[in-house]
């Protein structure tokens, strides 16, 4: 029998509605007592005065790049990677060579998961045989495989047909449908944000209205045929305001953000000196655009924070801006810049931060969220809300270190993280590797 | 004195001192091009790489002859039909440049910043000879210097720019340069091809043709890629020419003593007329000489001009 104690941190889940300082004990994998000056002589202590305990990070957008692409990252590194930035389960999206796209690979995710991950993976199924948007794959085979949901992400579903029978046929399994929204007649080969940055830079735009166009489809979809269209990757305003008033009229849409969409803009990317690392789709949008982000997330108009993360080897980043690959990692810096530039600034409250990155991912997926209750399994996440920290490559676990927030610093951090009552990480250093 | 930096990437980050350097060389550099023996010591020993990964013969040549004037070695790259067709990256071409013993690299690319990611991983110097839709500072420089010599002056001009400023780097540059002198910038072209946040900078935007010819003193005529229309970007060239092509009777609007630029080569009729192209108010081949010597000027003061360097 294994045991864990989390000794004196503030536990806050505010889905349980617990915000107390008090002691966690955990049993095996699951939260055996919480309570006051808890002792077990048997149980590894883990000090958490000073500390948020909160439930389980969950990120349910991450390339994992296995199969195919393991130089950039393999199911080991990314869970390693996510542990050490206070993630206990990622989602990982199927583009990958070959593309997840029948109920074997979902099961080669899985099994493979079981053998050698640090956290948790929920494998997404691809909506569409080998991600071409023509035909529908096999969802049922899949979601019976343990598929979370299904998702092209990397191309849009362009076919407005195609989407409306993804919708309709997921919906009998329970699964959503993750879209990658992109009308790509409007965001063609762009390489930043149409607007005035882009004409500074000489950079070619890639149009904001290639999301909002596509975004207002699937939600018009989603009306019609009753499923759930989970939107990834929201960069615009007008996305924003199309998913706020989609909800309002009771529409089953949810939507994800990701931290660096919060946290940079177009401006950074102009002055980064063609830094590649700023390139990612959609991309970094105007400051006008991210103040419309930030007030979604703080009024649940977005659900979750995710992190689109997206490891690609350096050779395909020392290139020429327009023909780099698009993409950044975040598993190990999200928390960190959520925390400093929305949290630490008063933007979004500590709580919503919680529900965006822990309850809301698993509700998204209609899985049972993560909690600081007795009897919950222990998936917990521990913050650090005055770490100062610089984010550096030569730091980071994950394969890939193509992050736009090298040599930030950052206020905040993932101080541990507990996957099923193992603890994986403290101290910003993976236990047990 | 010479340019205190490695690299010309731009107009955007000289300041108004070193482009007044560039163009007094230019001067004395002009007067070697009239000369019987078109060749100066100058830069004797050194190389020079053009490396265009784009189609020019104007500019590329241009560079070339600069180049040989001043008696510098110039390799010229057509990297299109070699290294990029084997698939050789960027950056493994700067390395073999620098080992060569390149001292400044001519770059001509299809994708905007390219020359920046050169110049940050060379030690040579790195002139831009045209970036994707960014800059083409030589070009800017070369239309700055035919401007002086016709005006007199770079300040309180109004300049309209007219045609495709959405993908003309030409047009950012002179937008650059100008700003800098305090003249009057217009632009104009059919929506389609405007970028945003032109204003932002200062420039008066409009999609009226003849608002911008009003008083104007300098009418920059930019090239219509063919291209272009056949992406929809605009119907015709028939529909072009007939609101945006620049015609005697549209130069009626400007000042009497109009200049006409256009970096060329020209598509006769459709975004200029014969008649202005061959009148006394454009100065499209004397742009050209320009050219050279702007080249040359800015080959000396990076090279040998006794510049520290960085």
């Amino acid at each position: 029998m294994s045991k864990l104690l989390l000794k004196g941190g503030r536990l806050l889940d505010p889905r349980a509605g617990v915000d107390r300082v008090a002691d966690v004990l955990i049993t095996d994998t699951v939260i055996a007592a919480i309570g006051e000056d808890l002792t077990d002589p048997a149980a590894r202590v883990v000090d958490c005065r000073g500390l948020v305990v909160t439930p389980g990070f969950i990120d349910l957008h991450v390339h994992l790049r296995e199969p195919g692409e393991e130089w950039k990252e393999d199911i080991a590194s990314g869970t390693r990677a996510a542990a050490r930035g206070g993630f206990v389960a990622v989602c990982a999206v199927p583009n990958t060579r070959p593309v997840i796209d029948n109920a074997a690979l979902v099961r080669f995710v899985v099994e493979k998961a079981a053998r050698e991950a640090a956290v948790k993976v929920w494998p997404y199924g691809a909506v569409t045989k080998g991600q071409k948007g023509e035909e529908l794959a096999e969802l049922g085979e899949m979601a019976a495989a343990g598929a979370v949901g299904f998702t092209d992400d990397g191309h849009p579903i362009e076919r407005a047909e195609v989407m409306r029978l993804a919708l309709l046929y997921a919906r009998q399994f329970g699964r959503p449908v993750l879209d990658h929204a992109e009308d790509r007649s409007l965001s063609q080969d762009g390489a930043m944000h149409y607007g005035r940055f882009s004409t500074l830079a000489g950079l070619r735009g890639y149009d904001p209205l290639a999301e909002e166009v596509h975004v207002a489809r699937d939600v018009l979809l989603a009306e019609a045929t009753g499923g759930h269209v989970h939107i990834m990757h929201v960069s615009t305003a007008r996305s924003v305001e199309i998913i706020r008033q989609a909800k309002a009229r009771g529409v089953r849409v949810t939507a994800e953000v990701t931290p660096h969409h919060l946290a940079l803009t177009d401006e950074d990317v102009a002055g980064s000196g063609y830094d590649t690392n700023f390139k990612m789709n959609p991309p970094l949008r105007s400051a006008e655009d991210r103040e419309a982000l930030i007030a979604g997330l703080a009024d649940g108009t977005i659900d979750c924070v995710a992190t689109d993360h997206a490891p690609h080897h350096r050779d395909d980043k020392e290139v020429e801006f327009g023909l780099a690959k698009n993409g950044v990692v975040g598993l190990e810096t999200a928390v960190g810049v959520v925390l400093d530039a929305l949290v630490r600034t008063g933007r979004l409250s500590l709580e919503r931060m919680i529900l965006a990155m822990s309850t809301r991912p698993a509700e998204v997926l209609g899985l049972r969220p993560p909690s600081l209750r007795v009897g919950a399994e222990a998936d917990v996440t521990v913050l650090d809300l005055e770490k100062r920290w610089i984010v550096r490559a030569e730091d980071m676990v994950s394969r890939s270190r193509n992050s736009p927030f090298l040599g930030r610093e950052l206020v905040g951090a993932p101080a541990a993280t507990v996957v099923s009552g193992r603890l994986v990480m403290e101290g910003g250093r993976l236990v047990g590797w | 004195m010479g340019l205190r930096r490695k690299d010309l990437l731009g107009l955007q980050d000289l300041t108004r001192e070193e482009i007044d350097l560039i163009l007094d060389t230019a001067e004395s550099m002009r007067e070697i091009i009239d000369r019987p023996v078109k060749k100066v010591p100058t830069l004797r020993g050194k190389v020079i790489v053009n490396l265009f990964y784009e189609p020019s013969t104007r500019t590329r040549n241009s560079f070339e002859l600069a180049a040989k004037y001043l008696s510098a070695d110039v390799q010229s790259v057509a990297v299109a039909q070699s290294s990029v067709q084997k698939g050789e990256t960027l950056l493994d071409t700067a390395r073999n440049l620098e080992v060569m013993g390149a001292d400044l690299v001519i770059m001509r690319h299809s994708e905007g910043g390219a020359p920046h990611f050169l110049a940050r991983r060379l030690r040579a110097g790195v002139v831009n000879a045209g970036d994707g839709i960014h800059e083409h500072p030589t070009q800017g420089l070369l239309d700055l210097f035919t401007i002086r010599r016709r005006k007199g002056r770079l300040s309180g001009l109004k300049v309209a720019i007219v045609g495709d400023i959405l993908h003309s780097r030409v047009a950012r540059s002179n937008i650059w340069g100008l700003l800098k002198y305090g003249s009057e910038v217009w632009v104009a072209g059919p929506a389609t091809l405007l970028p945003p946040g032109l204003e932002a900078l200062g420039v008066h935007v409009t999609h009226d043709l003849d608002e911008a010819l009003d008083g104007a003193d300098v009418v920059n005529v930019l090239r219509i890629q063919l291209e272009r229309q056949q992406k929809g970007l605009f119907p015709s060239v028939h529909e072009y020419a007939r609101f945006w092509g620049i015609t005697p009777q549209r130069l009626a609007a400007c000042k009497e003593d109009v200049l006409v630029l256009h970096p060329g080569p020209m598509n006769r009729g459709v975004e200029i007329t014969s008649e202005v192209a061959d009148s006394h108010r454009a100065a499209i081949l004397e742009q050209v000489t320009g050219g050279v010597a702007v080249r040359m000027a800015v080959l000396y003061l990076l090279l040998g001009g006794g510049g520290t360097g960085e």
